[in-house]
């Protein structure tokens, strides 16, 4: 019961309170560009939770299951950005192979994810927030990804409406994006009390 | 060959002058927005982080340059982030050793400037085919650009959050018996977002650009 507890505690704190893209501010950069249509975002969206659960999990078990017992913390960023990159490029091939139409759908988002600063950031805020057990590091990974679709998810549902407003000419495009982001981070920090 | 010769200081110049306005990383290319809005709470962080991303960027543009003919292309940015990687970690131990405290205040976005695309943009659009002068000038016009973007904007979220710049305190505060009223929401994740997305307005103003 306390470890479901515990669980469930860190899934909602990093989808919510913790939320990557409102309070940390990582993976702006696929969030300005494909936030456009919402099924773009909604497959963006899922490749990243994949690769960031993959990735997230791998990381901690390299992290503390070699590195630490080694000793040999200080090529930690090294070998995460490998393993980011070997697990994107696994989840290609793997794709291209089994499910060539999910392939087609994703395009260059899939190798694009390897400089998302999502994944990489979520690997060293495990680190930095302590965690202990391999299971509570794969659920934050899993729910950092829940975290990063919703909120894209969200911005694209606003951006398509927005396209119809009248937008000032010099705030069109990327302005208006980051305006909207700023109010929309303001309603996520009505969160932060929920978790002690 | 004299011909080219002359122009190279024009060329030089061009390169340098290209990073601060016509091909600002953050203002005009949109490039490396996570740690421009993470870190610009305040001007000294703000600083540090571009100092960090002027010496990686320098290092691994030269890296890059003497290494461009040995490239191949499936295996380029997988070559590029191992050697971002390394200057990372160099930039990170030397901050722990001498700032540890600016180390603990930027956390984990010091490592972020792995997978910073501006580094990796560089080393794509120019270190990667031209040589080594002219990567280094890149570099470091990229570099300064990004890291002036920076403490503007972290002095416009410094002064309206605490009414201080550089911890030097410039309007005086309400609770003191001056005027100035703090704006909590300018040090949190909001005011990043609306003073980053006014400023990129007011850009398109400055250029005439339509979209």
């Amino acid at each position: 019961m306390d470890t479901l507890n515990i669980l469930l505690m860190g899934f909602i704190s990093v989808v919510l309170i913790n939320n990557l893209v409102f309070t940390k501010f990582l993976g702006i950069c696929p969030y300005l560009g494909v936030s456009g249509r919402i099924d773009m975002a909604f497959g963006m969206g899922m490749a990243v939770t994949f690769v960031v659960t993959l990735s997230g999990t791998l990381t901690w078990m390299i992290d503390h299951w070699v590195l630490m017992k080694l000793g040999l913390e200080v090529t930690r960023y090294v070998c995460f950005i490998l393993v980011i990159a070997g697990a994107v490029q696994l989840v290609e091939m793997y794709m291209r192979k089994f499910f060539p139409s999910l392939y087609d759908s994703f395009g260059i988002f899939l190798p694009l994810i390897t400089t998302n600063c999502a994944i990489l950031g979520l690997c060293l805020f495990l680190t930095l927030w302590g965690i202990e057990s391999l299971l509570d590091a794969a659920v934050r990974s899993f729910g950092a990804g829940i975290g990063f679709t919703m909120a894209i998810c969200i911005m694209a549902g606003i951006r398509e409406n927005l396209n119809l407003a009248d937008v000032p000419a010099c705030l069109q495009g990327a302005p208006i994006t980051l305006i909207t982001a700023g109010l929309l981070s303001l309603a996520f920090m009505g969160f932060a009390g929920m978790i002690r | 060959m004299s011909n080219s010769r002359q122009a190279k200081p024009a060329l030089y110049s061009q390169t340098l002058l290209a990073g601060l306005w016509r091909e600002n990383p953050t203002l005009r290319l949109l490039l490396g927005m996570c740690p421009t809005l993470a870190v610009t709470a305040a001007v000294k962080p703000a600083l540090t982080m571009g100092c960090c991303v002027i010496f990686v960027l320098v290092c691994s543009n030269i890296i890059v340059s003497l290494m461009r003919d040995l490239l191949k292309p499936h295996v380029r940015i997988l070559m590029f982030t191992l050697t971002i990687a390394t200057f990372v970690t160099i930039a990170d131990l030397i901050l722990k050793a001498f700032q540890p405290e600016m180390s603990e205040t930027l956390g984990p976005y010091v490592p972020l400037i792995i997978v910073n695309c501006i580094i990796i943009c560089r080393a794509e659009a120019c270190a990667s085919k031209n040589g080594l002068v002219i990567s280094i000038i890149d570099a470091v016009g990229m570099g300064v650009g990004f890291t002036l973007t920076l403490c503007v904007l972290a002095s416009i979220r410094e002064l309206l959050a605490t009414g201080a710049v550089f911890e030097i305190q410039v309007l005086p505060l309400a609770r003191d018996g001056g005027w100035f009223v703090q704006w909590a929401a300018m040090g949190m994740p909001v005011g990043a977002f609306i003073t980053l997305g006014l400023m990129l307005g007011l850009v398109n103003i400055v250029t005439g650009k339509k979209t």
